[in-house]
């Protein structure tokens, strides 16, 4: 799309916990880094999935919670000044004619760099899908997970199912604009921001959309356009409703995605790594965190961060292939507390 | 040791030895059994989706509000509907019967 390239030392893929881990360790030997994340947000499973939980597992960090990690994680690589490319999916890797990997996301935008980090955790989050046999033919035709362009609803006799705010937020969005809508969830309880309830509920009364209370159960129509949804009652009957748009808001789920047509080795989903340098069978194109296996691997964070440490002195020697790295502490390497900015 | 039965997808009956203190999740994951349970058994998932043998529902703890707030985002949701992480093995359960719900 921006059709320019972006030069960099090393492409994470992922800004989860272990993504951000290796920006510091990346950036300690001087390694410039790009992130990308299909998420609109950064950290990964902590942030998406668990921000308010607490993790008592961190060594040194009795207590903190997934959104807790994951800002100090950024207040620990802000010196590094990452760039991060959000709401993109890498979607391609392959080696570029200068013989450095080249990253092309969902969103166009191009990366070449020496060496390329994986740290995509159980893969993408991608919303998930209507789990029913006829779906398939509908998707992407009549049948949504997303709203890409609002526009494209206008004047339609829309259901939209599910009790989240994705649910509530486009129920509200489109209401004015629909030849019809309604809502279907299977509880008359919301996990919705109350103001989005109390609206919704406003809307109901006065008839501008109906609320079915309700699951999908069949989809009907033909060449991928529908006609109706059938809609399973809670007392147990079948309520046929007229309608030529769906979309289903399910909450999201992890997919390996793009990932699995790279060329890497992989084993169950997971990519296979050397415990050296947690390389995969691409020189220069690594696979840290819960992606990647290894006789005795456990999916924890702190795995993750040792595994981003050792990962980076390899990918040092990709970037620059004329130095020699010595081994340094922080406590004591005044080159080190320069690039951390604390003298 | 208490057993737990388990219904897979094809139908098929699965009698799992089942330590107390573990969630039904996780009995079912350790067998081998394809049950999802993406987020590990913290109630934020949803793939760990199960039925409960009706004359068994009675005899559970009632799920949390965390529970039936995540079944919103399960698929085929039932009355005998539950979330097999939060589900924990006691002795008196031994015998407690579940069947997989469809993947999704
Ligand atoms: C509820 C819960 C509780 C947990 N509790 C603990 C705990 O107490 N202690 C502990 O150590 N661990 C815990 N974990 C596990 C821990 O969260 C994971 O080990 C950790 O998040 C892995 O980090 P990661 O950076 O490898 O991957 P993730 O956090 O999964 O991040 C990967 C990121 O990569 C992105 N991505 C994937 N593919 C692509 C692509 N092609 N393009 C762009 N972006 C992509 C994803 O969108 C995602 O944001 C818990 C997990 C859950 C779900
Ligand atoms: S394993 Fe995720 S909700 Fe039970």
């Amino acid at each position: 799309m921006n059709g320019e390239t972006i030069s960099t030392d090393l492409v994470i893929i992922g800004a989860g916990p272990v993504g951000l881990f290796a920006v510091f360790e990346a950036g300690l030997l001087g390694l410039r880094c790009h992130l990308v994340d299909t998420l609109d947000k950064i950290g990964g499973q902590c942030a998406e999935l668990y921000p308010d939980k607490p993790i008592y597992d961190i060594p040194a960090v009795p207590r903190c919670t997934g959104q807790e990690l994951i800002d100090r994680l950024l207040e620990q690589i802000r010196p590094f000044e990452p760039a991060f490319h959000l709401r993109e999916q890498a979607e391609r890797l392959e080696r570029a004619e200068n013989g450095k990997w080249r990253v092309t996301t969902s969103a166009g935008t191009v990366f070449e760099a020496p060496a390329v980090a994986i740290a995509a955790g159980a893969g993408s989050f991608v919303p998930r899908r209507l789990p029913l046999p006829e779906a398939e033919r509908f998707e992407g035709r009549s049948l949504f997970y997303a709203v890409r362009r609002s526009e494209a609803f206008h004047g339609h006799r829309i259901v939209v199912a599910g009790g989240g705010d994705s649910a509530l937020d486009w129920v509200l969005a489109l209401q004015p604009h629909a030849a019809s809508i309604a809502l279907v969830h299977r509880r008359d309880e919301f996990r919705a921001a109350p103001k989005s309830v109390e609206r919704m509920r406003r809307l109901a009364a006065e008839g501008a959309l109906r609320l079915i209370i309700g699951q999908i159960a069949g989809l009907e129509g033909r060449d991928g356009e529908l006609e109706a949804v059938r809609i399973r009652t809670q007392d147990g009957r079948e309520e046929r409703l007229d309608c030529d748009r769906l979309l289903a808001f399910y909450g999201l789920k992890m997919e390996l995605g793009p990932i699995a047509n790279w060329g890497l080795a992989l084993d169950k989903g997971q990519i296979k790594v050397d415990t050296e340098a947690f390389e995969t069978n691409l020189p220069g194109v690594f696979a840290i965190g819960d992606i990647c296996t290894y006789p005795g691997k456990l999916k924890l964070i702190l795995s993750g961060f040792h595994e981003a440490a050792l990962m980076c002195q390899k990918a040092f020697r990709y970037c620059r292939p004329n130095e020699r790295l010595v081994f340094r502490y922080t406590t004591s390497s005044t080159d080190l507390q320069k690039k951390l900015g604390v003298i | 040791m208490p057993t737990i039965r388990v219904y897979d997808r094809e139908g098929k009956l699965h009698e799992l030895d089942a330590p107390v203190g573990w969630s039904v999740m996780e009995v079912i994951r350790e067998a081998g059994l394809p049950i999802e349970a993406a987020c590990g058994g913290c109630c934020a998932c949803a793939t760990c989706h199960v039925y409960v043998d009706p004359s068994w529902l009675g005899r559970l703890e009632p799920p949390h509000a965390d529970e039936t707030l995540m079944l919103d985002e399960a698929f085929q949701v039932q009355d005998n509907s539950r979330l097999s992480c939060q589900i924990k093995v006691t002795p008196e359960l031994d015998g407690l019967t579940v069947t997989l719900a469809p993947e999704f």
